[in-house]
């Protein structure tokens, strides 16, 4: 078997993140404010194996995705820097290919180029081999790159003759048994770069027994000075520190500020540097966190402008604080941290000059804010003057979350990490089945229901007298920027609305609305045409109307226009051409006699800097499509016929980059596409040659059961396609990429790009007797998603197929029962009136004072999703068991377990008499604990009995079983009690399902999929064995079981995969595993049915291999065979990375495969298809 | 020493010894090895960052709190070291 492996979603959780102009664009607006350094900032944000350019729009205020490649690696740390004098950042990339990677965006390619590569080690994530910690001296001279353990490597970074970057080789500054918690650059202006780390040597604790080694273990900040004269790196200075250090973060210097560090440990805050007193604070507490917890700050950003600075640090509860420095020269006296705002914890944070705020958040969705204050108000502040030190330690000082003030939250990414379980089903009854998945963690929790497809989102709807059959809009002239009118032809009248503030009925538009209208267009640079069964009309700018009227008693069946040309087809087949002549004027050109009637018409937009364009098509009902000539020397004849399988309904002629473009526009050669929708629902691409007319190069696809019409229209800019079948689709170009694309909604009967003051790029649409105007929404992604709220994190869920209800079960360790929330929540608020703490009560008062309206109230509503469960002692379980009806969206049944149960497992069960029908089991543990021992007080299984039409449980039956908990499986065949047959390797295994009689498919907490078969002629052994092998397993075999099963396919996913199942995911498509990661990624394995086609994959596969290595330097072969070597399975990802290699690449690696690149972006095209 | 010794493989042993932290030697004890196994395993776990989504989700912590976490453990990763014996 071998298997065609595609991503369908990546990753959407996100490991680190870093900002910095990687475009070196200068943006537009900024140009007034007149600083060299107003370029527009990217943010680069690694999302574990994928690397993403992100920028956020300074005017909708909306996150763009620039750029989105796969790196076949862990990327594990980034950071940015840029040359003196540069005005473009660099990306440097830390991962676990052994190697150092620099890379460069190349703005007008889109794309991200190595400019350095360095190894310097073996690959994997090793304890000695640098990638985790990386730093670079904020002048850009040198980085640094270091290993959790011993080895760091110091990189001289500077510029030849023709300012290209140099990197040096590396110099060392290891340090055996010394582990490295944090490593950062100081800024030292431009003195030699220092590397600052916070280390910790266990050399003494591993050889005393008595542990009194182990105790005194002390964490040294340790100063790393880089002389680029002599090129030696240097061991300058090693101080002792807080031994719950954990993160450093550079302090401006060099005239900015007083240089040195904020090193930040668990519940303080301190500012170090070399030969400077140790400034400490503490970070203020939630005033119900547990006294036995610590707070550790997770993320830090730094805000520099000229005359000011300041620090951003998130703790892990979601809190973030505000550092401030009072210094004078290069002595700090004060250090201050201010409670800022309260978000949803991240992975990391970025603050924009733009003045947003990037949180790339650790679970759940990554949210952008805008700062609406810098936290200037009075507010809880702890600060190194106000100090208490007392016999039991420092005083705490605490805080209670308030609602946000100082940001406010403008966009936001869905992310659907982490997927904690997922089933593929068609509860909705719709055309291609669902994908649940139960995301998030604790309160952020979802259900979410992903369609294939892109969202749209309704800007609006309105009701109109009859139902329409066809709209168009039109501009008044070329060169405005919004549509004048929207046309709606009804089955014998026309209705024309104007566009402005509102959407109106006009009849001053000289449009004739006694008859129902078969065309409406721009025609020239200021004239409307309308084309309907009696004639063209033609309404010149100044109001002049020309009509041209059918001869005799035939009446117009069907148009082809662009801006310059008409073609219209009379009843009995004969065609006439239009061309506008210079003054403005239609005049009739040619007359061509059709054998027979005219099924549809187009003709190809006219090319740029040309009088016409050359390509008509026509197609009949005699299942042809011809194309015409519409040159004057042979006009209307025959250049090319293609033969279909079906009459053709509609056309349309689209242009499509074959390769990535630039960011906006691009460079190469547009191939011109000949679209036609069919009468059996298929969608027909044929390539048009630009100078022949041939016909070469054809795809089709099903979209559905009506026949396609289609439609232009405008998607980022370039020209895009609709097509509505019994649902609608999008045909558009995406990073480089053509791509076919249901749309998330009814069926639509006729729709037109739209285009005005309120919506830049908008589709106005007709169905039924509406007429919606609709945007679409996040273009280029796989799935769009629905997301219900649950409560705790979702371990599992089970699909009632009977009510096509869910059973859901959620727990959370750590956190406190719904009843002991409201106590807790009721008791806190009454604590802060009456707390003696100084702080706290001047906080108190600020809110209070800040606003009597909103203040108690609003604490009283603060939502969980932003704050997060207060925490309880780590060994308290809260579970419930949840009925869900995804239709509704409705909670039919919440049972909340007590006692400290948690609910692991579900499934529903149907015992024999079958007395109560199906029931639901549940697998609940009491006391569950996995440190320092995994064990459990108590494991029980629930049954419950549906009542009430399935909506509600009834508890029947609990039993106890003593028994351990079972997180280490072996591969088990059958449902057979005994174990005739195992794996030769024991894995952790986090999901696994069931592919035929006798394969299994499995998936291991290291990221590997694969497939375990037990071998045919033991299994026919097996089957004829009376005793079914029980005497052979009673015999054993060194502890296993008597047979090994083989293992048929294996394959790295580089991402922990939680569920599998093999499922369809389009209608009468074949059946592909689809599974899901933590990262919240959503990939396909699909099974090739022919040999030539893995033939021709795993060829492509070697040529992208050899020609396209990956970006970060990982070899690709050894990724996907991190711990096991790969087996029949190809990487689509990678051969999917295809059509943005440059054109003369794509040529050559097409040459060896013989055959042309078009034919490999059909194939690739092709098997995505069979997938989704 | 001679040339030819520092080819001989109880030299080139010693070397990758000092260059490859956690390279076995025969008098190996199962304390030392255990802490080998127990060190290579949180540095993975750290920079596997899906493994460390993973755990964080079943602890209930943090990412970060997780990651912090299992640093500390590297100190100390099997508990105290036995007593050596005297020879």
């Amino acid at each position: 078997m071998y298997l065609y492996s595609l991503t369908l979603q990546r990753a959407t959780g996100a490991v680190c993140a870093v900002i910095g102009s990687f475009s070196g664009r200068d943006s537009k607006k900024s140009s007034s404010s007149g600083s060299s350094s107003s370029s527009t900032q990217e943010i680069a944000v690694a999302r574990g194996t994928t690397l993403e350019l992100l920028r956020p729009d300074p005017e909708t205020g909306r996150l763009r995705t620039l750029l989105s490649v796969d790196v076949f690696g862990a990327i594990r740390s980034l950071a940015q820097f840029r040359l003196t004098g540069a005005t473009k950042d660099y990306l440097v990339v830390g991962s676990d290919s052994g190697r150092l990677v620099i890379l460069e965006y190349s703005p007008d390619r889109n794309r991200l180029d190595k400019v350095h590569q360095e190894t310097f080690g073996k690959s994997g994530c090793r304890r000695i081999v640098p990638g985790q910690l990386l730093a670079v001296d904020p002048k850009g001279r040198a980085l640094c790159i270091a290993a959790l353990e011993k080895q760091k490597l110091v990189y001289v970074l500077n510029r030849d003759a023709a300012a290209r970057l140099t990197i040096s080789s590396p110099l060392e500054a290891h340090k055996s048994n010394t582990l490295t918690f944090s490593l950062t650059a100081l800024d030292c202006g431009f003195d030699n770069p220092v590397f600052a780390a916070i280390e910790l040597e266990y050399a003494e604790s591993d050889r005393d027994p008595t542990g009194q080694a182990a105790e005194q273990a002390q964490k040294h900040l340790t100063f790393y000075e880089l002389d680029l004269g002599l090129n030696h790196v240097s061991r300058k200075a090693s101080e002792p520190i807080d031994n719950g250090a954990n993160l450093l973060v550079t302090v401006p210097g060099g005239g900015d500020g007083p240089s040195g560090l904020l090193v930040c440990c668990d519940n303080f805050v301190l500012y170090r540097n070399q030969g400077h007193p140790e400034v400490r604070a503490v970070i203020p507490r939630r005033a119900d966190l547990p006294a036995e917890r610590g707070v550790l700050i997770v993320a830090a950003a730094t805000h520099r402008q000229k005359s000011l600075f300041f620090f951003l640090l998130q703790t892990e509860y979601g809190d973030i604080f505000k550092v401030d420095l009072e210094h004078s020269n290069d002595t700090v006296t004060e250090l201050r941290i201010k409670y800022f705002d309260t978000i949803p914890v991240t992975s990391a944070i970025c603050v924009l000059r733009s003045g947003f705020l990037f949180a790339a958040s650790e679970f759940g969705n990554h949210a952008l804010y805008q700062f609406r204050d810098i936290g200037r108000d009075v507010d809880v502040e702890s600060s190194s003057a106000t100090l208490m030190e007392t016999e039991e330690g420092f005083q705490p000082v605490f805080f209670q979350p308030r609602a946000l003030k100082n940001l406010y939250r403008i966009d936001e990414i869905e992310s659907l990490m982490p997927i904690m379980d997922m089933r593929v089903a068609n509860l909705f009854d719709e055309e291609t089945p669902q994908v649940f998945t139960a995301c998030g963690r604790g309160p952020r929790s979802t259900l979410r229901i992903l369609r294939p497809g892109l969202a749209i989102s309704e800007m609006a709807r309105s009701m109109l007298p009859a139902e329409p059959i066809a709209v168009w809009t039109v501009k008044k002239n070329i060169n405005d920027m919004f549509d004048a009118y929207i046309v709606v032809s009804f089955a014998n009248v026309t209705l024309v609305l104007s566009i402005g503030e509102t959407i109106e009925e006009v009849s001053d538009s000289q449009f004739l609305d006694t008859t129902h209208s078969l065309a409406v267009s721009l025609l020239g640079e200021d004239s409307l045409m309308q084309v309907h069964p009696n004639g063209i009309r033609h309404i010149r700018e100044d109001g002049r109307v020309n009509e041209w009227r059918t001869p005799g008693k035939k009446t117009i069946t069907k148009v082809g226009s662009n801006r310059l040309q008409v073609v219209i087809a009379l009843s009995g087949g004969e065609l006439i051409y239009f061309e506008m002549d210079m003054t403005g004027q239609l005049m009739e050109v040619e007359k061509q006699d059709m054998s027979g009637d005219v099924a549809c018409l187009a003709i190809a937009p006219v090319p740029e800097g040309r009088q016409r364009s050359r390509f008509l098509a026509v197609g009949s009902y005699d299942n042809t499509i011809r194309i015409l000539s519409l040159d004057p020397d042979d006009c209307l004849q025959p250049l090319s016929v293609q033969s279909v399988s079906s009459a053709p309904e509609s056309l349309m002629f689209l242009e499509v980059q074959a390769s990535v473009g630039g960011e906006d526009g691009a460079d190469h050669p547009a191939n011109l596409f000949l679209n036609a929708g069919l009468q059996n629902g298929v969608l027909f691409r044929t390539n048009v040659d630009m100078v022949t007319g041939q016909l070469s190069d054809t795809r089709s696809r099903f979209l559905g059961l009506r026949p396609p019409k289609l439609f232009p229209c405008i998607v980022s800019h370039r020209q895009a396609m609709l097509c509505l079948s019994s649902r609608p689709w999008l045909g558009y170009i995406h990073q480089g990429h053509f791509l076919l694309t249901p749309l998330s909604c009814d069926t639509l009967e006729s729709a037109a790009s739209f285009s005005s003051d309120q919506c830049s790029e908008g589709v106005v649409a007709v169905a039924g007797d509406a007429l919606r105007i609709f945007t679409i929404e996040r273009l280029g992604e796989t799935f769009n998603e629905t997301a219900i709220p649950l409560r705790y994190t979702p371990r599992k869920f089970v699909i009632l197929p009977k009510k096509k209800y869910l059973a859901v079960i959620e727990s959370d360790k750590g956190a406190l029962s719904a009843e002991e929330r409201e106590a807790a929540k009721k008791e806190c608020l009454e604590a802060a009136g009456v707390t003696e703490n100084g702080n706290a009560n001047n906080g108190d008062q600020m809110e209070n004072g800040d606003g009597q309206e909103d203040g108690a109230e609003d604490r009283n509503t603060l939502p969980d999703e932003q704050y997060g469960y207060p925490k309880a002692e780590s060994e308290r379980w809260v579970s419930c068991i949840r009925i869900l009806d995804p239709k509704s969206r409705d909670t039919t049944c919440l049972l909340e377990l007590q006692d400290n149960e948690a609910a692991v497992s579900i499934c529903t069960v149907n015992f024999h008499d079958k007395e109560h029908g199906t029931l639901l089991a549940v697998g609940t543990a009491k006391g569950l604990q996995f440190w320092p021992k995994r064990n459990l007080s108590a494991g029980f299984i629930h049954i419950y009995k549906f009542v009430d039409e399935g909506r509600s449980l009834e508890l029947l039956h609990k039993t106890q079983v003593e028994e351990s908990f079972h997180y280490c499986k072996y591969r088990r065949d059958e449902n057979q009690l005994y174990i005739f047959a195992d794996d030769s390797v024991p894995r952790w295994l986090t999901a696994a399902n069931h592919i035929d009689f006798d394969t299994m498919a499995g998936a291991d907490k290291f990221g590997n999929i694969y497939f375990a078969r037990l071998p045919q002629d033991l299994s026919d052994e097996i089957e004829e064995d009376p005793t079914g092998g029980k005497i052979k397993w009673e015999q054993g075999k060194l502890n296993g079981a008597p047979n090994k099963v083989e293992e048929i396919v294996q394959f790295h996913v580089g991402d922990v995969v939680t569920c599998l199942q093999k499922a369809s995911l389009i209608p009468g498509g074949g059946e592909c595993l689809i599974y899901g990661t933590v990262m919240g990624s959503v990939g396909a394995l699909l099974a090739f049915t022919s040999r030539e086609d893995v033939d021709f994959f795993s060829h492509l596969e070697m040529h992208l291999r050899q020609e396209h290595p990956p970006l970060c330097g990982r070899d690709h072969m050894a990724y996907r065979s991190a711990y096991f070597p790969v087996k029949d399975v190809i990487d689509g990802d990678l051969c999917e990375q295809f059509p943005s290699l440059p054109a003369d690449m794509q040529r050559k690696i097409a040459d060896e495969l013989d055959r042309t690149p078009g034919e490999i972006l059909k194939k690739l095209e092709d098997i995505r298809n069979k997938i989704i | 020493m001679q040339a030819s010794d520092r080819f001989n493989i109880n030299s080139q042993l010693e070397h990758l010894q000092a260059k490859y932290v956690g390279t076995g030697h025969a008098d190996l004890n199962r304390f030392e090895w255990a802490v080998n196994i127990q060190r290579d395993s949180y540095a993975s776990y750290i920079g596997h960052y899906p493994m460390l989504a993973y755990f964080s989700i079943a602890d209930n912590e943090s990412i970060g709190r997780e990651r912090y976490n299992f640093m500390q453990k590297m100190l100390l990763p099997c508990g105290l070291p036995p007593e050596r014996d005297e020879d």
